[in-house]
């Protein structure tokens, strides 16, 4: 099994650094022919317009759209989130999601930097201790479609969601040092 | 794979069951050295633009850069003109965080925390404690612990930047010599960042209390490098960016992401310089991308090159 982790911009030695830890082979994509390879794809944070413009400059924003529609089990971070859904507000008016998840999230959400925050979090069937939610200008989920299940919230909003094969959080798991998240999506989506 | 862990439940729970739940808890603690650190992680392998408008900011932001610093003159204009350097008018400050989405930046002087406390109030999101304005207290930096918005620090080598760490900056940069359009500042202070870095993490036990003790730093930072093999917290570039190769160059060197300051907007062509900076920052592996975003940007910013007796920026700082 090789996951790969969209190195575009963004956090995403953090998520490699996870993937090693649990003993996977990891790859970083920066381009078509390495998203050709994986079996999973990690969409990290960072700025999702910044990563908006480099799916294109890249050549990566078709065939992502295309694998991921396509069924490949995908977990998208905060910026990954908004880069996902299918309505994006407080955006850029040019920001093109890829409507590839049925929510509406409102970039910044939770407000600027001074108002970033750790909380703890009961996920849905994760037994033990609350999972250490890390939020990061996050995006606020204000809609979630019908086919959406939402397995954390905070604050009356969901904050880690799931539809098909694709799983989304507006916060950082990566930054936990918690490792369980990415250890069942992968037993989930992925080993099954 | 690791174990397995318990067996998940077949039934997700909808957004009604899941907003309700008992025990949740809506507890939230802010500025935290782990969402400040957090932010800095967001902005890695990307490129950070001085502007010192909206419509600069604009142009920076359709360049696809993570953040935008808000200044009222770049690096090179301060060294032209001369005089004092201060924090900017919080209106052109206010008005950039208007016209942009992403992360907005501003400085403060060297030690000057009442500047830093109006950048906080104002939802800066990121305090650079900046050596390119006139410093405002000659012995001592912010204490950068006791704010909840996040710290950048300029630093020219490994005991800098620990001690600035200790303060509690989020974010290290290389300070190269601003508004110079010269990268070989920058090289300097990467190369003996990092070179320190790679010799400590070979050093014994004791070594390590030889190290803190040349490095002027507490030796607990000191053994957390070791250990890491990194600082604590990111590490960017900046100071001297003018050219796509120049953001590869010093990303290879080991540099995170990249601060562009009058190399953009001191060029010919800004938007299409921008971009190819952002370009070259995620690929700077690719020689072939860098070239192919190099070609035809016209005239980049002319630069100068510094005399011993010329005013050096990077001095600033203790």
């Amino acid at each position: 099994m090789k996951v790969g982790v969209l190195a575009l911009q963004g956090a995403f030695r953090e998520h490699r650094e996870v993937l090693d830890a649990l003993g996977c082979e990891a790859i970083e994509v920066r381009l078509p022919e390495q998203l050709a390879s994986v079996d999973a794809l990690f969409l990290p944070g960072g700025e999702s317009t910044t990563i908006g413009k480099l799916l294109d400059s890249s050549g990566l924003r078709l065939p992502l759209r295309a694998r991921i529609a396509d069924g490949l089990p995908t977990f998208a971070t905060c910026a990954g989130l908004i880069v996902l859904a299918s309505e994006v507000l407080d955006g850029r008016p040019d920001q093109e999601p890829l409507a590839l998840l049925d929510v509406s999230v409102r970039r910044n959400g939770y407000g600027r930097q001074v108002a970033s925050f750790e909380a703890p979090l009961q996920v849905e069937g994760l037994a033990g201790a609350p999972f250490p939610g890390v939020f990061i200008r996050a995006p606020l989920i204000e809609r979630a479609g019908p086919g959406v299940d939402v397995l954390a919230g905070h604050d009356g909003a969901p904050v880690l969601i799931r539809q098909g094969r694709i799983w989304a959080a507006s916060f950082h798991p990566e930054l936990s040092g918690d490792l369980r998240l990415h250890q069942r999506f992968l037993q989930q989506e992925v080993a099954a | 794979m690791a174990d397995p862990i318990e067996p998940q439940s077949p039934d997700a729970l909808h957004l009604e069951d899941a907003l309700h739940r008992e025990g949740a808890d809506s507890s939230r603690a802010t500025g935290t050295a782990t969402v400040k650190r957090g932010l800095a992680e967001m902005l890695r392998g990307g490129v950070i633009m001085d502007v010192v408008d909206s419509t600069q900011a604009k142009i920076a932001e359709d360049a696809g850069a993570v953040a935008v610093m808000a200044l009222e003159r770049v690096p090179s204009d301060i060294r032209r003109d001369g005089g004092i350097a201060r924090m900017s008018d919080p209106a052109m400050i206010e008005a950039i965080q208007a016209a942009v989405t992403i992360p907005v930046m501003a400085k403060c002087r060297i030690g000057h925390f009442a500047e830093a406390q109006v950048l906080e109030s104002l939802g800066v999101d990121f305090i650079d404690e900046s050596e390119v304005l006139t410093p405002a207290d000659e012995a001592y930096h912010v204490d950068k612990w006791s704010f909840t918005a996040p710290f950048v620090c300029g630093a020219t080598n490994l005991g800098e930047a620990l001690r600035r760490i200790s303060e509690g900056a989020a974010l290290i940069r290389s300070k190269g010599e601003a508004g110079t359009g010269n990268i070989v500042e920058a090289v300097r202070h990467l190369r003996s960042i990092l070179g320190d870095i790679r010799r400590i993490t070979v050093s014994d036990d004791e070594e390590l209390y030889g190290w803190a003790k040349d490095l002027r730093a507490p030796i607990d930072l000191v053994q957390e490098v070791a250990e890491l093999g990194e600082l604590p917290v990111p590490l960017f570039c900046a100071g001297g960016i003018a050219t796509p190769a120049d953001a590869s160059l010093v990303m290879q060197l080991g540099a995170q992401s990249v601060f562009v300051g009058s190399g953009i907007f001191k060029s010919d062509d800004p938007a299409s310089r921008a971009k190819a900076i952002v370009e070259a920052t995620t690929h700077y592996v690719d020689p072939a991308i860098v070239a192919k975003v190099s070609r035809g940007l016209g005239d980049a910013m002319r630069g100068i090159q510094l005399a011993p007796s010329d005013t050096h920026l990077a001095d600033r700082g203790w």
